[in-house]
């Protein structure tokens, strides 16, 4: 046993002095943890920004221009007055989003209770500015008319007073999602391409060959990547955490980063495992590169982290429960998010710890065989 | 030399230099035309650049070169000499594909210089022929033996009769019977043709002999020019490798002392190393075939052998890396076992190619390995200082490996192979590529190990004069032993006297049967066909050589399994990812209430819930702390709380307060959620109690071209434009970079082929796979996610294939400047995703972007097209509503080729 622990640690310390002197690869975790999480965190919002409106007005009285006016930045750019035959055209052109229609006398028709209607047409390929922008138009729309009416006396208030409280995000903020989840998503992938890459240029170099006559075992050689790779994202991770989201982007972390630290050593066990599983599937650099992407991008767009999995197919959510990264992602969300505790997050915690042992195990099964055939 | 002999090569003050390095330092050179002509000197001394620089493949940085009688920086001369030159590189079959076949290898040459289609079935069927590969046509090249793939790297240099041919290093790591073969059929050739030029580099200084004049190489200079005689004259030695070692500077020669084999005490019976019919099998191949030998303690016995011939395969077996299929393996009377790690102590291993840690200093290497083997721990540092200094490290300690010469790399190797003090010591070619001086003092080293520490040597070498060193050899050839004994014994049984005749007789004897070497010697060359070269040689655009890479590229796409999975899996991956893994589409969100009025009127506002695909209902809630720690779980995402009283205040006109607690930690889910929350609560209960509500005026919201506001309306065709670019870019982009990383771009700046028809070859079959990606992708989104086609039909399908032509052109591009696979891979993938994924309308409409956005969104086809398939899938709009679009994109694709063809070079640096 102490053998073992002995090899461990100095095949993985040499493991970590390959990693320091590979300058790319360094350079490449560095920039995956700040550069990469800033600018995907403040670049892909999913906020109502800019967005160009159009309005058709066929009413021209001060009420039609006063909703007009009303759409202001940074929501909305400036309304551009259009005439009915654009309308349609203009849509298909992408050069607005919204549209909103104001019939002839619209605002006489109001006073006098015959119940007109203003329509709001968006451009529904335009998903998610279209999903929330609606809304915020139609509220706008709704405010102003409610004011003029108030000045004439007369009340439009609904039946009940809807009272939002928005929980663990107060201002909906889309940078404060993003850029955790962006942190999350980095780790899959530098748990992937770091295992799977210090496996291929062992082999590459043929330096494996060298690890085999020694008196080590395969395990040894395995846990000792394990580790070491483990723990050059463990440290970029919290680092990225502490420095790029608090203290640079200035977002709230509201858990406990320690038991954050415990999950991601968990979730690093499996996916570092799941990297040299497709490691000994390639023999080059370019074909690990080839499997990798796409195991990639299901393992990180469909764990939850870009869409919220009650809105993926039944079926599709059964077979993501046996991904490690599913369960990596409700973890880090429950903690950093929503700052739940060990007693709200142990049955997640005990879900990854079940899965790394079933892909250790497995990629342990491979990377013997790998090893022997050369 | 007379005055008067022809030239076919004359060099003044050439220099040639990789960063600081001088590959080649003021060298000045005639080389005789007409005649066998050679270069000689170990590995890295300089041959390769200027056979690569005679060849035009290669740019002259300064001096001159005449080649031909013309000057080699003239574009128009190289352009001619490109049918009058041919250029075989170094390495086995390093310019030939792998996974085609003979046959389809020469044809692809034959088209590349215009031959027409009977006279390339001609001269294929008379070269193999007479190079005896006639009875393998189909066998794919991957499969041969080195000496055939050397032979087919001359047929296909002789496909068009060439006035020069330049061979580098053709025989390196080919067995003694085929590089003797290879060598009369050369004479064969120049017989027939005496006008030919041949110009060849080698290692192997007992090759030299048979020159008609050589240069002797080291370090970028010239040692000496003339006949073997005069280069043997000079050095005053009786061979040409101690003459070579005389005439190299003093101070390199002051550390050589001649090699002396001290006879071996033999002692005891027990064998240290002992197989018995090892067998290994790699599927229906049979690496090694029924081997069985005995090595006493402290003897150096040497296997010698081709590339390929079962050295390694069953030097892995006796070091446990490789369990046998058949056999048994004993190291001191013990069968081997692979997983035990007593064994691995015994035993020393240093294996073909360099295979220390490069990141590591030369010093933390040794103490890796002696920490590894468990030396006592007050050993380690006095053992590996005595490694340094017996091995002459001492300087370079603190250096990291990849800086050092080779042949201190191989100390190093074989320093790190002691450390342990094992009793054998197992070397796999360790010699390979060194110098002569620095291959003399290795064997000293093993020398001393053998007779003075009795550590058992088995080495594999194909050097002769290194066999001859040990005490007994083993020759090996095809998987199986030919014969086993003392070299000078072996030597004396052959006729010639020499331990090469030897193994050459014996390898005639066992290659008989197999008719391999049938048709070698006798059958005639062919006449040179002076009508079938020069036709498309000279003209400046060629369709025929256009499609000769366009067929050869589809073919060896078709044939790797890997990439073509990847292309072709790829696409319907991403689409099943990205369709079902983003969506903007609310549904089934699991909400909890926590009712304090359990009334009919609250009762009825939670009634308006139930009915909706939007919400799914869990167990009520008791308070709110209950709801918030059930939100803090993720369990629900919405908690309704309906205060008491709530039933009175409604009837009542009092407009009650609800709260919503909603998990905002994904904003888009939040804000969407309360949205539904509200305007369903609202709507149901004006509904339900009509007297309530104002109902004075109201906002009718239309989704436009997505009525039902789904997301893979959207999202799906969107899609498209991503995945069309990622993957067509990064096949093609690979596509290229492989010939550089493979070798076999050299075809590419040895031949006639021009850069356009390189790389319109090239880009063909991956517009074609692209277009298949398309219509699968086209077909997924039909009948898997149900997004129709609403508008124009032939708009999206020409559309798609002005899209993927820029996006392949794309790769092309990234492909002419960049080096390696993975560079390019990733270039092209990061370069192509991010204005797709960002600026292309995907995420965010191209209206809504900042004006630095909508630039980078439009500088990149993504943008052009993403208005195509969105527009004419979900918007119903039809080729007249797009047609700038579509103008734009012809522009990118013709914009990408100019780029590239500008970028690519014709000649290496």
């Amino acid at each position: 046993m102490m053998h073992f622990v002995r090899n461990v640690w100095r095949l993985g310390v040499k493991e970590l002095r390959s990693f320091l002197a590979d300058p790319i690869l360094l350079v490449l975790v560095i920039y995956i943890f700040t550069v990469a999480v800033y600018s995907v965190a403040t670049g892909a919002k999913t906020e109502v920004v800019n967005a160009a409106v159009a309005v058709v007005d066929e009413d021209r009285s001060p009420l039609s221009r006063q909703i007009a006016a009303a759409l202001l930045p940074p929501y909305f750019q400036q309304a551009r007055y259009i005439d009915a035959e654009e309308a349609i055209t203009g849509m298909d052109r992408n050069e607005f989003v919204f549209l909103i229609d104001i019939p002839p006398n619209f605002e006489r028709d109001l006073l006098r209770g015959d119940k007109p209607s203003i329509q709001v047409s968006a451009d529904a390929t335009a998903m998610s500015l279209a999903g929330i922008g609606v809304n915020y138009v139609s509220s706008i729309i709704s405010q102003e008319i409610s004011v003029a009416l108030r000045e004439h006396g007369v009340s439009s208030d609904q039946p009940i007073n809807l009272v939002s409280r928005y929980l663990f995000n107060p201002n909906a903020d889309s940078l404060r999602y993003t850029s955790v989840m962006q942190v999350i998503n980095n780790v899959s992938m530098l748990a992937i391409i770091l295992a799977g890459a210090a496996l291929i240029r062992e082999r590459e170099r043929g330096t494996v060959e060298h690890l085999l006559v020694m008196p080590v075992s395969a395990a040894e050689i395995m846990v000792a990547k394990i580790w070491a790779n483990g723990l050059v994202i463990l440290i970029g991770a919290l680092i990225s955490l502490s420095l790029v989201v608090q203290t640079i982007l200035g977002i709230p972390i509201a858990g406990s980063l320690t038991l954050f630290a415990v999950g991601i050593a968990v979730y690093l066990t499996a996916a570092t495992g799941l990297g040299i599983m497709l490691a000994t599937f390639a023999s080059t650099m370019p074909q690990f590169a080839l499997l990798a992407i796409p195991v990639l991008i299901i393992f990180e767009l469909l764990s939850g982290s870009a869409t919220p999995m009650e809105s993926m197919p039944v079926w599709l959510q059964d077979v993501m429960q046996l991904s490690p990264s599913t369960h990596f992602v409700a973890y880090a969300q429950a903690i950093l998010y929503r700052g739940a505790g060990l007693s709200i997050v142990w049955p997640k915690l005990a879900m990854m710890g079940a899965i790394s042992v079933a892909f250790f195990v497995i990629a342990l099964a491979r990377f013997r065989k790998a090893l022997l055939n050369g | 030399m007379q005055e008067v002999a022809p030239k076919v090569a004359q060099i003044r003050s050439l220099t040639h230099r990789y960063g600081d390095n001088a590959a080649l330092e003021d060298v000045s050179l005639d080389i005789p035309a007409g005649c066998m002509a050679g270069l000689i000197g170990p590995d890295g001394v300089g041959k390769s650049t200027l056979l690569a620089i005679l060849a035009g493949v290669r740019r002259i940085q300064s001096g001159q070169v005449n080649v031909l009688d013309g000057d080699m920086t003239d574009r128009v001369h190289r352009s001619r000499c490109h049918v009058r030159i041919a250029y075989m590189p170094q390495g086995l079959g390093k310019n030939l594909y792998p996974t085609l076949s003979v046959e389809e290898n020469l044809d692809f040459f034959g088209r590349l210089f215009g031959l027409t289609p009977a006279a390339r079935r001609e001269r294929i069927d008379e070269l193999l022929a007479a190079t005896g590969l006639a009875p393998f046509p189909h066998r794919a090249v991957g499969a041969l033996s080195g000496g055939m793939k050397q032979k087919l790297g001359l047929c296909c240099a002789l496909i068009h009769d060439p006035d020069l041919l330049i061979l580098d290093e053709p025989t390196t790591g080919v067995d003694p019977l085929s590089r003797r073969q290879f060598w009369e059929l050369i004479d064969h050739i120049r017989a027939r043709r005496p006008q030919m030029s041949v110009l060849v580099a080698t290692a192997y200084m007992e090759e030299a002999e048979r020159f008609d004049w050589l240069a002797a190489m080291d370090d970028g200079h010239i040692l000496a020019t003339g006949t073997p005689d005069e280069v043997r004259r000079a050095g005053g030695h009786e061979t040409l490798e101690e003459a070579f070692i005389e005439l190299l500077p003093e101070e390199r020669r002051k550390r050589h002392r001649a090699v002396t084999v001290p006879p071996r005490q033999a002692d005891g019976d027990t064998a240290a190393i002992e197989a018995e019919g090892l067998t290994r099998r790699f599927g229906d191949f049979v690496a090694v075939d029924n081997v069985s030998f005995r090595i006493e303690p402290g003897e150096i016995f040497g296997f010698l052998g081709s590339n390929g011939c079962g050295k390694t395969t069953t030097m892995k077996m006796l070091t446990g890396l490789l369990p046998a299929s058949e056999g048994v393996a004993r190291l001191f009377g013990k069968p081997l076992d692979a997983r035990d790690m007593a064994t691995r102590q015994r035993v020393g291993y240093m294996s073909q190619s360099f295979s220390l840690y490069s990141e590591l200093t030369v010093r933390q290497n040794l103490e890796l390995h002696a920490h590894i083997f468990e030396l006592p721990y007050d050993e380690i540092e006095p053992r590996v200082l005595e490694m340094l200094k017996s091995f002459e490290l001492e300087d370079v300690e603190h250096s990291r490996p990849d800086d050092l010469p080779l042949g201190i790399k191989q100390r190093l190797q074989l320093a790190v192979a002691v450390i342990h003090r094992p009793e054998v010591l197992i070397l796999d070619e360790p010699t390979s590529g060194v110098d002569p001086i620095a291959r003399d003092q290795f064997w000293q080293y093993l020398l001393d190990l053998s007779r003075n520490d009795g550590v058992t040597i088995f080495i594999s070498t194909h050097f002769m004069n290194e066999a001859e060193r040990c005490d007994r050899v083993s020759l090996m050839h095809a998987g199986r032993v030919l014969a086993v004994g003392v070299p000078r014994d072996l030597a004396e049984s052959s006729g010639g006297g020499s331990l090469e005749e030897a193994f050459v007789e014996y390898l005639e004897k066992a290659a008989a049967p197999s008719r391999m070497t049938d048709g070698v010697i006798g059958r005639a060359m062919p006449e040179p066909d002076q009508n079938g070269r020069g036709k498309a040689g000279r003209r400046s655009f060629s369709l025929q050589r256009l499609w000769a890479y366009t067929r050869r590229e589809a073919m060896e796409l078709l044939r790797d399994p890997i990439r073509l999975t990847f292309a072709l899996a790829g696409p319907v991956i991403l689409l099943l990812a990205f369709g079902y893994g983003i969506t903007f589409d609310v549904e089934d969100l699991p909400y909890a209430v926590f009712d304090q009025d359990q009334s009919l009127e609250s009762r009825t506002l939670i009634e308006g819930f139930e009915g909706s695909r939007y919400f799914d209902e869990k167990t009520p809630a008791r308070s709110e702390t209950e709801l918030i720690q059930r939100l803090k779980s993720g369990e629900i995402v919405i908690g309704v709380e309906i205060p008491s009283g709530f039933g009175r205040d409604l009837l009542g006109g009092h407009h009650p307060e609800i709260n919503l607690l909603v998990d905002a930690a994904s904003p888009f889910r939040g804000e969407t959620a309360a949205g539904y929350v509200s305007g369903i609560a609202q709507q149901y209960l004006a509904e339900r109690y009509p007297g309530l509500a104002a109902n004075i005026f109201s906002v009718e919201t239309r989704m436009r071209y997505n009525q039902a506001f789904k997301s893979v309306y959207a999202i799906v065709p969107s899609v498209f434009t991503l995945i069309l670019t990622m993957i067509p870019a990064m096949m093609t982009a690979v596509g290229v970079v492989r010939e550089k990383e493979y070798g076999s771009i050299a075809n590419f700046r040895s031949t006639p082929v021009t850069r356009l028809e390189f790389l319109l070859g090239k880009q063909g079959p991956y517009i074609v796979l692209a277009y298949i990606n398309f219509l699968t992708l086209l077909a997924m989104a039909v009948f898997i996610f149900g997004v129709p086609v609403k508008g124009s039909l032939p708009a999206l399908l020409l559309g798609s294939l002005l899209y993927v032509a820029g996006t392949t052109g794309f790769g092309v591009l990234i492909s002419s400047f960049t080096n390696t696979q993975v560079a390019a891979m990733f270039g092209a993938a990061i370069i192509s995703i991010i204005p797709a994924v960002n600026f292309s309308g995907l995420l965010v409409p191209v209206s809504s972007l900042s004006g630095a956005g909508q630039i980078i969104g439009l500088s990149f086809p993504s943008g052009w097209y993403q208005p195509i398939s969105v527009g004419a899938m979900t918007k119903g709009l039809h080729l007249s509503d797009m047609w700038t679009s579509f103008a734009m994109l012809v522009l990118f694709a013709l914009a990408y080729l100019f780029v590239a063809r500008i970028a690519l070079r014709k000649q290496e640096r």
